[in-house]
């Protein structure tokens, strides 16, 4: 408790001043004010909220590079589609299943902010390398402090009011209440049967002309969520130029309307040529990778290895008004389950590797060092 | 040291009297700032331009121009600057093949250029397409009709003293069946821009690299010149910086 408390000290303080003068909050719900004239919805997130500068972008189009094994990528899906619903901005959701509606039954439900305490605890996690905590106390704090510091920006910007936050942490086991889903605008497309993707491109195009309209000429931000897009069970699949095109006039429907639309795609069955037509298509481009459960040497090198997922690369950050491109101190993060339940972001803490062979940095790619920690010297 | 405009490695590097540019990006390191230059370059010289803009919108172009000094709704107001948002445009539909769709657009640009000829306007117009990996979605991967638009445009060059820059994204035609848009373009170029991101990483100082290739075919003076220059490159919101890796101050 008294380390809570020093948190909050440390936080009034060292804070930067930006985050919430950014941040002032426009008139339509759950949808925030960023520089640039930018504006942006919360990606269910607050850690990749914060990763990528607010949220994502209104009027971009963000895409999610599916890990081929793990449906990782639903995660995220999720909790953009339950933020929205939380926000009770429009949403479309489109998959390739039979009754895309079902889906809406595994949105998560938002935590209330009062529960989320011992939060310290889960520093203590890296049990792999106990044994060797005693000698090398020193250190370990060293490498361990980046962590308790991104803990500090996390949490400063989304307690401001209770009523209208800008973005939740949601209960991945806890499904969100049946009400809030039946009485909303929502709507799905299945794209399993569909031969052509003209379809979904009415449907989409209908959805963000109904979009209600403000009197300053903006309109409510719309959600749409594209599961798979380019899933080989679609009978589309095959029809490359189709995909491509569809995206492009995406991209311009949903930049003209004020909303965002979030494409999860499995980019091993692209050709690679296609693979990239893609990205370059994305105004902010993701991808997730998962990790084994049961890696040994990943365990050594990865603090809180127990409690990750997978991987988040940010490959690209929509970027508004500007040819500056958005680095960011590190690319690669790792996507844990708090308390088996939200979901986080952390910076990759890396164990000082055996011998010290220089300084362990956070934010190189973590494939590599990974197989560079099996050589021996 | 580097003075906007002017003076600058990517100014040296260019010469003076490229027909042809072909900017080449990639996901990791997007040259979309050269084009931004080389367009602010051909208004602020009095010339005019005509802008096919396939990945963003006005909006986006006025602002990003607008910090570098260049004020692109005045242009426009002035017809020095045709803007074709050519984000919606499509030429797919089934009565009307893309060809058409093609032939229309190139006669609007080729109306926008002798309008220029004649007036007494005596800068050049510069053509800029932004960029041309999306007009192939819009032809619905029919490189034949592209290519055809191009070269129409390309004659432009000779017949109207115009001059092209176009962006294309290397990265997608990396594979061995898919290359020939690119090297057509590489063939038209005069000179050819690369960015490619650094092999070590992501790095706030430097945002990448630049490969220049000056194949100075229009003019005799620069036999002796150089042909390849290679630099650093970092963006910032009124330009971009370039200098040699390690002599940045």
């Amino acid at each position: 408790m008294a380390a809570a408390g020093g948190r909050t000290l440390g936080r009034s303080s060292f804070s930067r001043a930006t985050s919430n003068q950014v941040a002032s909050s426009s008139g339509a719900t759950g949808v925030k004010l960023g520089p640039n004239g930018a504006a942006f919805v919360s990606s269910g997130i607050p850690d990749l909220d914060r990763i990528l500068g607010g949220g994502f972008l209104l009027g971009s189009v963000v895409m999610i590079m599916e890990d081929a094994d793990a449906p990782h990528h639903l995660l995220l899906l999720r909790c953009f589609m339950a933020q929205g619903v939380v926000h009770k901005q429009p949403l479309l959701f489109s998959g390739p299943m039979k009754e895309p509606r079902l889906f809406l039954g595994t949105l998560p439900a938002p935590v209330s902010s009062s529960k989320e305490d011992g939060r310290h605890s889960r520093g203590m996690g890296a049990g792999a390398s106990s044994d060797r905590r005693a000698n090398e106390e020193g250190l370990r704090i060293a490498w361990q402090y980046k962590k308790y510091f991104g803990d500090e920006k996390t949490y400063g910007v989304e307690h401001n009011d209770n009523k209208q936050e800008f973005s939740n942490d949601f209960d991945l086991r806890k499904p969100l209440e049946r009400h809030l889903l039946n009485s909303q605008n929502i709507e799905c497309v299945s794209t399993q049967d569909a031969n052509t993707l003209s379809d979904l491109q009415d449907r989409c195009s209908a959805f963000l002309s109904k979009l209600p309209r403000k009197d300053g000429g903006t309109s409510t931000a719309g959600r749409i969520a594209i599961q798979s897009l380019c899933a080989p069970q679609c009978a589309y699949f095959e029809k490359d130029w189709n995909m491509v095109s569809f995206i492009r006039s995406l991209k311009a429907m949903v930049r003209s309307s004020g909303s965002v639309a979030v494409i999860t795609f499995p980019s091993a069955v692209l050709s690679n040529s296609f693979c990239k037509r893609w990205q370059h298509l994305a105004d902010t481009l993701l991808s997730i990778k998962a990790i084994p459960d049961e890696d040994k040497d990943l365990a050594k090198l990865l603090t809180g290895y127990q409690d990750m997922v997978g991987f988040l690369h940010v490959h690209k950050v929509a970027q508004p008004n500007s040819q500056v491109p958005v680095i960011l101190e590190a690319s690669t993060l790792s996507l844990k389950l708090r308390k088996r339940r939200s979901l986080m972001l952390e910076r990759l803490i890396q164990a000082p590797v055996d011998g010290s062979s220089g300084p362990s940095s956070a934010a190189s790619g973590s494939c590599t060092s990974s197989h560079g920690s099996q050589l021996d010297f | 040291m580097e003075e906007y405009g002017g003076g600058d490695l990517l100014t040296e590097a260019m010469g003076s009297a490229a027909r042809v540019v072909v900017i080449e990006d990639c996901v990791e390191a997007p040259g979309a700032f050269v084009l931004h230059l080389l367009l602010k370059r051909a208004l602020a010289g009095g010339g005019e331009a005509a802008f096919l803009a396939l990945a963003q919108p006005f909006s986006h172009y006025d602002r990003v121009l607008r910090k570098m000094g260049c004020n692109l709704s005045l242009h426009r107001r002035n017809g020095r600057l045709h803007f074709f948002d050519l984000q919606a445009f499509s030429g797919g539909a089934r009565e009307s093949p893309i060809a058409d769709s093609f032939v229309q657009l190139y006669s609007e640009i080729q109306r926008a250029v002798e309008a220029n000829k004649i007036g007494e306007n005596e800068g050049q117009v510069t053509i800029v397409v932004d960029d041309i990996s999306l007009l192939e979605v819009v032809a619905h991967g029919s490189v034949d009709d592209v290519l055809d638009f191009l070269h129409y445009c390309f004659t432009l060059t000779s017949e109207m003293d115009c001059s092209l820059v176009i962006l294309i994204h290397e990265d997608i035609y990396a594979g061995e069946e898919n290359m020939d848009l690119l090297l057509h373009l590489r063939y038209f170029a005069d000179l050819v821009v690369k960015a490619a991101p650094l092999s070590t990483g992501l790095a706030a100082d430097v945002h990448g690299q630049l490969s220049v290739v000056n194949k100075g075919t229009f003019h005799k003076q620069s036999a002796k010149s150089q042909k390849v220059w290679n630099f650093h490159f970092k963006v910032k919101e009124n330009g971009a910086d370039f200098f040699y890796p390690g002599s940045r101050q």
